[in-house]
Parts: C-alpha cells; sequence; structure tokens
C-alpha cells in the first residue's frame, strides 16, 4: 500500500469508531486526540481494525506511534508497504 | 379501603416514557391499544430464519450520538430513549435536580446473550480466533450495562443497576424504585424494564425447541393469549420507564401523577424451571391485595400476564379464579401481549403504562385475537377484541410472571 492508501485505510476506521466526527479538516501533525473526541477504547478500536482488516499486529508498547495521522501513517509504511 | 399512609411514603407515577411495537409514546401507543393494532410484523434473524417480532421504531438518534449507539448496546439505545421522554414527560427541572440523588432501576429478563451472539458471530471469520474478540464485549455484557448506560447518557449520579427477574422484570424495577424511595435511598427514580430480545437467535430458537413459539400467515393474529389457536410467544422489544417519587415531592412541584402504587408483591414458586404454578401465582396476588388492603372486588382492571402459550394462559387464569372466584365481579381483565407481543423484561412495566389512562378516560382497552376462547380461560371479566368502558376505575392490577418461577403483581391507584 502506498501512503496514501494507508492514510485512507486510517481515515476509514476513524470514520467508523468516530461516525459524529468531522473529518474533512484532519490535520495531518496533530494528534487525533486533540482534534476528535476519542479515548482508550477507540484506540484499541483502531488497533483492533488495523488487526481485523490488514492482519497488522501492533504491540502495546507502539501504541503512541497511532497518536496523529502523521505518525500513524510513517508506523505502518513499512509494514504495510508489501500489502 | 386502601392503605392509608404519609405523604412521604405514599410513592407515585409522575412521568413516563416508552417505546413499544406500536408506539413510541405513550399516546400513540395507547391510541393503537384503543384502535386495536397490533405491533407485530414478520422478522428474520441469522441462523434461525424468518419468524415474527415485535419491532420499535423508536428513532434512538434523538438522544444519543452514532458513537454511543456504536459503543453501548440496543436495550441501552431503548432505556435511554425511553428515561429521555420520560423526564420531559414528568415536567421536573431537570437542571436543577440533584442527579447524586436519583436512582435508575432497571428489570431486564437477561442481557449479554445479543452481544455475546454478535461477537462470537463476528471472530467466526478469523476462525475463532480469540485476538479478534472485542474489548467492548465486558462493558456490553456486564448486568448492568442498561442501566448503567442510562447513568452515563443523563449524567445520573445515584445508584444504577439492574434487576434480572425474567419476564417479571418490569415490574420489579418499579417495585425496587418504590422501596429505595420508602428507604430514603433516592429522591427520585427511573424505573422499569427493557428488553433487547429479538437481537438473539437464542430466545427464538429456545422457544421454538421449547414448542412456544408463535407461528401464523398474519403477524398480526401470532399472539392470541386465552385464545383456543394459540400456538406460542412473540418475542418483542421495547422498554418503559416511569419516573416515581414520593408523593409529598409531586405535590410540591405540582406534577402531573398518573397513579400511586398502593401495592406490590413478588413470591417465587420454587416448583419448576419453566412452568408456572398457580397457587404461588395467587399467592403473590393475595399478598399485593394485603400490602394495599385492598379486597379483590375493589380492582377495576387486571393486566394479565398471558403469553399466549396454553400452559401459562391456562395457569394465571387458574390463579385469578381462586382469588375472583368463577364469577369475577366487575373487575375487567385484558392483556398487552396481544398486541405486542412478549416484550420480556420490559413487558410488565409497558403492559401497566398501556392501561394507566384508564384512570382517566375509565377505558379498559381489549384482549385482541380473542376468537375462540379457551374454555379453560373463559373468565367472566375478560374485555375481548373490543374496549369497554367502565363505571369507574380506581385501582389496576398489573400482573407479570417469569421462568424460575419468579411471581410479580403491582397495583396502582388513582390520585
Amino acid at each position: 500500500m502506498t501512503s496514501e492508501e494507508i492514510r485512507e485505510a486510517v481515515r476509514n476506521i476513524l470514520a467508523d469508531i468516530a461516525p459524529d466526527e468531522d473529518l474533512s479538516d484532519l490535520k495531518e501533525d496533530v494528534a487525533f486526540r486533540d482534534q476528535l473526541e476519542l479515548d482508550s477504547m477507540d484506540f484499541l478500536d483502531i488497533v483492533m481494525e488495523l488487526r481485523k482488516r490488514y492482519r497488522v499486529q501492533i504491540p502495546e508498547e507502539d501504541y503512541l506511534e497511532l497518536a496523529s495521522m502523521q505518525s500513524t501513517v510513517a508506523y505502518l509504511e513499512p509494514i504495510m508497504k508489501d500489502m | 379501603m386502601v392503605a392509608v399512609r404519609p405523604d412521604e411514603q405514599r410513592i407515585v407515577i409522575t412521568g413516563i416514557g416508552l417505546a413499544a411495537p406500536n408506539g413510541n409514546s405513550l399516546g400513540e401507543y395507547r391510541e393503537n391499544l384503543l384502535e386495536g393494532r397490533s405491533g407485530v410484523s414478520d422478522y428474520e434473524i441469522r441462523y434461525f430464519g424468518k419468524t415474527l417480532a415485535g419491532i420499535c421504531d423508536f428513532d434512538a438518534l434523538k438522544y444519543q450520538r452514532r458513537k454511543e449507539i456504536r459503543r453501548g448496546t440496543r436495550a441501552g439505545s431503548v432505556g435511554i430513549y425511553c428515561s429521555h421522554e420520560a423526564v420531559t414527560d414528568s415536567g421536573i427541572d431537570w437542571d436543577n435536580t440533584d442527579k447524586s440523588r436519583v436512582g435508575i432501576y432497571i428489570g431486564v429478563t437477561e442481557h449479554g446473550n445479543v452481544e455475546t451472539e454478535n461477537e462470537i458471530y463476528q471472530i467466526k471469520a478469523y476462525d475463532y480466533d480469540t485476538q479478534y474478540w472485542t474489548h467492548h464485549h465486558n462493558p456490553r455484557t456486564v448486568a448492568n450495562s442498561p442501566a448503567g448506560e442510562i447513568s452515563l447518557n443523563l449524567g445520573i449520579t445515584g445508584p444504577h443497576y439492574t434487576i434480572g427477574a425474567a419476564c417479571a422484570a418490569g415490574n420489579a424495577g418499579l417495585i425496587q424504585a418504590v422501596q429505595m424511595l420508602r428507604l430514603g435511598e433516592c429522591d427520585l427514580a427511573l424505573a422499569g424494564g427493557v428488553s433487547e430480545s429479538i437481537h438473539t437467535f437464542g430466545i427464538f430458537a429456545g422457544f421454538n425447541s421449547q414448542g412456544a413459539l408463535a407461528v401464523n400467515d398474519d403477524p398480526t393474529k401470532a399472539s392470541r393469549p386465552f385464545d383456543r389457536d394459540r400456538n406460542g410467544i412473540v418475542v418483542a422489544e421495547g422498554g418503559c420507564i416511569y419516573v416515581v417519587e414520593r408523593l409529598s415531592d409531586a405535590k410540591a412541584r405540582r406534577a402531573e401523577i398518573y397513579g400511586e402504587v398502593v401495592g406490590y408483591a413478588m413470591n417465587s414458586d420454587a416448583s419448576d424451571f419453566v412452568n408456572p404454578n398457580d397457587e404461588r401465582q395467587a399467592e403473590c396476588i393475595q399478598l399485593a391485595l394485603q400490602r394495599a388492603e385492598l379486597g379483590a372486588e375493589e380492582i377495576d382492571i387486571v393486566s394479565t400476564h398471558a403469553t399466549s402459550t396454553t400452559t401459562g394462559d391456562v395457569q394465571e387464569c387458574k390463579a385469578l379464579q381462586r382469588i375472583w372466584g368463577d364469577k369475577g365481579g366487575t373487575t375487567a381483565l385484558n392483556n398487552t401481549k396481544s398486541f405486542i407481543g412478549h416484550a420480556m423484561g420490559a413487558a410488565g412495566a409497558l403492559e401497566l403504562a398501556g392501561n394507566l389512562p384508564a384512570f382517566v378516560d375509565r377505558v379498559c382497552h381489549a384482549t385482541i385475537n380473542l376468537d375462540n376462547i379457551d374454555p379453560e380461560c373463559n373468565l367472566p371479566g375478560i374485555v375481548a377484541n373490543q374496549p369497554r368502558k367502565l363505571e369507574k376505575v380506581d385501582y389496576i392490577l398489573n400482573n407479570s410472571f417469569g421462568m424460575l418461577g419468579i411471581n410479580s403483581v403491582v397495583i396502582v391507584g388513582r390520585i
């Protein structure tokens, strides 16, 4: 997957777990938590959806890498590049 | 004569919010009960296939965000909708109500089956690998979940819990509220029952295996308590939550009062997992009458529990005969399940609610689909197919019985 495809995949997951949010103005370098109403259960949903949809396993110590769109895409690129 | 208590110990209903298969407000529901409109329709659920059910169409988004709905349960959505409607209906100044003094007491027949079935279905796609099992499982399936969702949504910080009481649960929730208000554990209660049961295939398959699931080419004719041609239960979803408070508080804020809970009782059959026991049911009714200090002849309407199964209907009729005798006096009997099916944990609360407007209009709604009465159910007071205008309606007695032999009776008086 290209970085743009990964970005779109993450955006689709966010749209499902935060269905009341407007994602059109989502800023790349700002933490999801600072611009969306997300809590720890929602972050676990992001991890679970990546596992379910793409079989990507994210170890707990790497959860902080999912803070923003920019950091998430950067983290997932090497993992998902061959998908 | 009814028992006399000080106003601080008299508990009254001042708000009603409901979601029924044939109405999303008391007014709509009552109108459909008087007009004979059923809420039963065709339904299909995975594994079991085509069947019938009482399905609600209230707007869950009226009081919840989409994320709340996604995270929570159907029972929670039903409870939240009904609670908001009840609070609004009560006219209470909610913004200035001390939320730490509000109690939430919600009757449920069961909880967690729907969520567990859904999650097992979902991990099937991952060959039952439990690392795909959702972290939402536990908060969704803890037994207090439907009451807890109400607490979260309305910001209520007083006690919340569910009362697991099979199909006696709707009455049990209300009874719990009466007791807690009398004990001073809260100043206002949201109480009643909810059911999400139609979303579990297990309840349909279970009743079917038991030979107790209704089948009919016309869904609206399928639920037919007391009728010779009945063949089982129609499962329904729904909810009914009451705002309940002390009479002294209701008077102080000049609230409109639907009625006073003048008597109640709960007991156990201790005789069978499934089959009811008319002797114990009669004892429960008698205990409620004794506590209310009423004679059976003073009850104007009995809202029966009958579920449209031969055993259940006949046993309840025997219980009623034990109390009222063969003649029945002037007490009218009706049955709401004939319209909406069996709403399980919500049944008792919904069935009482549909009758409360009779304190004002003195009309006892009918039992529909009663074409050929079972001779063993041919009680003189049954109001068959058409509503009946009564001379007076001062007291309504509401029966609700459940599996494992749990019985509940509530008596509400006009005020």
